[in-house]
C-alpha cells in the first residue's frame, strides 16, 4: 500500500501525551474548529478518531494519550514515519458566532481540542476565557498556547501542584457566580464532561461538549457512535461530535465506550509483550 | 459446481460456492435454446447479450464470451455471484417453464473467473476528450459509471471516503459470498482503463462542494449507507449492532482476526439477527462463523423474505434457526444484552407491496435468550453528502431526485444507485449507473 500521510513531528508533551503534526492536505485545507479526523496506522490497524487540534498549511495536529494498543503503537512512531490512512475533516464544525463571553474548559488530553475553538471564537468577536485542568502540573499541556489565544486563562490541578487546587468545574462555577458567560465548551474525559456540564445547568448557559464514542467509518454508515441526545438517537460522527451538554445521556455514552474493554486489554497486553520481545518498538507489528 | 459442505465452511470465511468447471460450463451452455427473441436479455438490468455469450461458452470460446459480457458489464465476476438471477434473467428463461432455467449467473461468473485467471483483456478506450468527470463513491454504481465514462475517453476521478474501494462489495458482503480479491481485480480493471480512485476523501468535507461542482460532470453514487433501527427499547445497549457495523467490522476491518488485526467485534454465544433480506442472511452467517448459535427473526413468512433463494438455502444449511412471523418489541439487558422480547405475528390481508401485512397476536409474547442483537432491517440514502451540496433536490425518503437519464436538479450533476433509488440490489445500482453514464456522455458530447 502506498503510504501518503507523513508524520512531520512527533513529541511527547507530557507523560504519555503525544502531539503529532501529520501531513494531510485534504484534511488541513478544509478543517474547522470542532472537527475530527480518522487515522489508521497500517493495513492491520483500526480506524481511530482524533479531534483536529490545530492546522498549519498542509499539516494537522492531533494530541492523544497512549492508553491502549493503538495509541501505544502510535506513540512509537517518529517524525518521518507514515500512516496508512487519514480521512477528514469529519463531523460538524463548532457553532462559532458572536456570543459575547465564551468559556473553554479543557480537561487532561482534552485541553488539546480547545485552542482551535478559542481562536475561531476570538476571530468572531468573543471575549474568551480558558480553564484548563489536569491531575498535576506535569500533565498540563498547551498552557502557553492557551495563554496566548485566550483573554483570560485559569489553571487547575487535582493535587494543587499548579494553579487552583481542585477541578475545572469549581473555577467555572466561581466565574459563573460573579459574571455573565454566554457559552461554554467542555472537552475532556466523559466523566469530566458530565460533572462539569452539570455545573453550568443551574445558570442556564449554552454548553457544548465534544463526544468521543467508539466509531468505525465516521461517515454515518455504521451507527457504532450512536448517542442519546434529548431523548433521540444521534450519530456522533455526522450529527456531532459537539452536542448540547445538558441533553446528553452520559451514562449511556460511558457504557458504550466500555463495550470492548476486554478485547482492548488483551490487545494492549499482546502489544506490550511484542514490544519487549522484538525490541522494535512496535514497528514490525505482526 | 458445488457448495463446500456446511460443516466445514462455518469455520472459515472462504467462498461457499465453488463455481462451474469448464466441462460443466460447456454442458450447461449447450442446453441454451438460443431463442430468437431472448427474454433473458430483457430480464437483465444491464442488458447483457446473454444468448451470444452463452453460445461462445458452449463452443469453448471463453475469451470471446468474456469480451461480450464486458461490453455491458465491467463487474461480471461480482454480478455472477450476487445478482438475484431467479427474479431476473433466469426467472424469465423459457426453459424454466418446463425444466430448470439455464444457470446464467453461474455461467457469467465462470466466464469472468476464467478470464481473471488467464489474464484479462481490457475493452477499447476512446481517445481523450479532455473532459473531467468526478464520481462520488466507489461501490457498484460508482465503479460501473467510472468504467463507461473512462471508456468514452473522459478523465474520471472516483472519490471514496473509506480506505478501500468497492463500497458495499467491500464492507457489506462477506468474503464467503464475495471474495475480496475478486472485487479488487474487477475494480483494478477499471483503474487500468484510466479511472483514478482517490481514497480517504469524504466529498463535501475533504473536497469542498465548489471543487466538486467545478468538474465538467459529476456522478453521485454514495449509496444507501444510513442504517435503520427499529426504534424499540434497549437499542443502544452494548451488544446491539446495525448489520452495517457488524459486517464492516468483519469484512472491511477483519475483526474475525482480532487481535492480529486491531479492530474488535463482540463474540456472542446466542445471536438474534432481525430481518429477511440478503444483509440479514450475511450478518447471520458471519455471526455463525464467529461461533454463535444464530436465530433469524423475520416478521413475515419465509416465502415473503426478500433475500436471494441461494442465501436462504445456505443460511439454513449452516444451522441458522429461522423464527418467521415473529416481531421483536424490545431488547432486554442492563449492562449488556440478555434477551430479545418478541411477539408472534399473524398474516392478514395483502399490503401495497403484495405481501401479507403482519398483525401481532395478543398473548403470544415470548423472550428469546440472546446476548447479541443485529438489526438488518434496511438502510436509507446517506444524507451527509446531499446535505453538503447546495441546490440538490431531495425526495421524501432522502434520496436524490433524478430524471430518467439520472440527471439531478443541478444540470451537470447526475446520480445513480441507492442514493437515487433507495436501497436496491447491486445490479439495479449498476443499471441506473449505466443510464446516468450514458446521459453524461450525451451531455458532454453536445456541450
Amino acid at each position: 500500500m502506498t503510504r501518503l500521510y507523513t508524520i512531520n513531528t512527533a513529541t511527547e508533551i507530557a507523560d504519555k501525551i503525544f502531539e503529532f503534526w501529520i501531513d494531510a492536505p485534504q484534511v488541513a485545507r478544509n478543517a474547522r474548529a470542532g472537527q475530527f479526523l480518522i487515522l489508521r496506522i497500517d493495513e492491520k490497524g483500526e480506524r481511530v478518531p482524533l479531534t483536529i487540534s490545530a492546522v498549519d498549511g498542509d499539516a494537522v495536529r492531533v494530541v492523544f494519550m497512549a492508553v491502549g494498543k493503538t495509541t501505544e503503537h502510535l506513540a512509537t512512531l517518529q517524525a518521518g514515519d507514515t500512516l496508512a490512512d487519514v480521512v477528514g475533516p469529519l463531523g460538524k464544525p463548532s457553532e462559532i458566532r458572536e456570543y459575547g463571553t465564551c468559556c473553554l474548559v479543557g480537561g487532561g488530553a482534552g485541553i488539546a481540542c480547545t485552542p482551535i475553538i478559542a481562536r475561531e471564537l476570538k476571530a468572531a468577536g468573543n471575549h474568551v476565557i480558558g480553564i484548563i485542568g489536569s491531575r498535576n502540573a506535569d500533565l498540563l499541556i498547551l498552557e502557553d498556547e492557551m495563554r496566548e489565544v485566550c483573554d483570560e486563562l485559569f489553571i487547575t490541578t487535582d493535587d494543587g501542584s499548579k494553579g487552583f487546587h481542585g477541578y475545572a468545574a469549581d473555577v467555572l462555577k466561581r466565574e459563573l457566580d460573579h459574571r455573565t458567560i454566554d457559552a461554554v465548551w467542555i472537552i475532556g474525559p466523559a466523566i469530566m464532561m458530565k460533572v462539569t456540564s452539570a455545573a453550568t445547568l443551574p445558570y442556564g448557559v449554552k454548553t457544548f461538549v465534544s463526544l468521543n464514542p467508539i466509531m468505525v467509518d465516521g461517515t454515518g454508515m455504521c451507527g457504532s457512535c450512536r448517542v442519546t441526545v434529548g431523548g433521540e438517537t444521534k450519530f456522533a460522527c455526522v450529527d456531532g461530535p459537539e452536542f448540547d451538554a445538558h441533553q446528553v445521556d452520559f451514562a449511556e455514552l460511558m457504557q458504550r465506550q466500555r463495550i470492548y474493554t476486554d478485547q482492548e486489554k488483551l490487545a494492549a497486553e499482546k502489544f506490550a509483550e511484542h514490544v519487549c520481545r522484538c525490541g522494535e518498538g512496535g514497528h514490525c507489528h505482526e | 459446481m458445488s457448495d463446500r459442505p456446511a460443516a466445514t465452511r462455518v469455520h472459515d470465511f472462504a467462498e461457499v460456492d465453488q463455481g462451474l468447471t469448464a466441462e460443466e460450463a460447456i454442458a450447461e451452455a449447450a442446453r441454451c435454446l438460443q431463442c430468437k427473441k431472448p427474454l433473458c436479455v430483457g430480464g437483465c438490468p444491464v442488458c447483457i447479450d446473454i444468448p451470444a455469450f452463452i453460445a461462445e461458452v458452449a463452443e469453448g470460446n471463453f475469451a470471446e464470451a468474456a469480451r461480450l459480457v464486458k461490453e455491458q458489464n465491467m463487474l461480471p465476476a461480482i454480478c455472477g455471484r450476487v445478482c438475484p438471477q431467479e427474479t431476473q434473467c433466469e426467472g424469465v428463461c423459457i426453459l424454466g417453464k418446463k425444466e430448470t432455467p439455464i444457470r446464467i449467473g453461474a455461467l457469467e461468473r465462470f466466464v469472468a473467473d476464467w478470464e481473471r485467471e488467464s489474464g484479462a483483456t481490457l475493452p477499447e478506450v476512446a481517445a481523450p476528450t479532455g473532459r473531467r468527470v468526478a464520481v462520488v463513491g466507489s461501490g457498484p454504481a460508482g465503479i460501473t459509471a467510472a468504467a463507461d465514462l473512462a471508456r468514452a475517453g473522459h478523465a474520471v476521478t472516483v472519490y471514496e471516503s473509506l480506505h478501500e474501494a468497492g463500497g458495499v462489495l467491500t464492507y457489506g458482503i462477506p468474503s464467503f459470498r464475495m471474495p475480496k480479491d475478486v472485487v479488487k481485480a474487477e475494480i483494478e480493471q477499471v483503474v487500468r482503463m484510466g479511472a483514478e480512485i482517490k481514497k480517504n476523501y469524504l466529498v463535501g468535507r475533504s473536497l469542498p462542494a465548489e471543487e466538486l461542482l467545478a468538474y465538467d460532470a459529476v456522478f453521485l453514487a454514495t449509496g444507501a449507507g444510513l442504517p435503520s433501527f427499529m426504534g424499540i427499547p434497549g437499542e443502544n445497549l452494548p451488544g446491539v449492532y446495525s448489520a452495517n457495523e457488524f459486517l464492516t467490522r468483519v469484512n472491511l476491518m477483519h475483526a474475525e482476526k482480532f487481535p492480529a488485526f486491531d479492530t474488535p467485534v463482540k463474540h456472542a454465544a446466542r445471536v438474534a439477527v432481525i430481518g429477511g433480506g440478503n444483509v440479514a442472511m450475511d450478518a447471520a452467517r458471519v455471526a455463525r462463523r464467529l461461533g454463535a448459535k444464530v436465530f433469524l427473526i423475520y416478521r413475515r413468512r419465509e416465502e415473503d423474505m426478500p433475500a436471494r433463494l441461494a442465501e436462504v438455502h445456505h443460511a439454513k444449511e449452516e444451522g441458522i434457526e429461522f423464527l418467521t412471523c415473529t416481531n421483536p418489541v424490545g431488547i432486554i439487558g442492563d449492562a449488556a444484552v440478555t434477551g430479545l422480547e418478541c411477539v408472534k405475528m399473524s398474516m392478514c390481508s395483502l399490503d401495497a407491496s403484495g405481501r401479507p401485512s403482519p398483525e401481532p397476536e395478543t398473548g403470544s409474547e415470548f423472550t428469546l435468550d440472546v446476548d447479541m442483537v443485529i438489526q438488518a432491517i434496511g438502510t436509507s440514502p446517506n444524507p451527509l453528502l446531499v446535505s453538503l451540496i447546495p441546490g440538490l433536490e431531495r425526495g421524501r425518503k432522502g434520496n436524490v431526485v433524478v430524471d430518467e437519464d439520472g440527471r439531478t436538479s443541478i444540470p451537470h450533476v447526475f446520480a445513480g444507485g441507492d442514493i437515487a433509488t433507495g436501497a436496491a440490489t447491486v445490479i439495479e445500482a449498476m443499471g441506473s449507473a449505466k443510464k446516468a453514464a450514458a446521459g453524461i456522455n450525451r451531455m458532454l458530447r453536445e456541450a
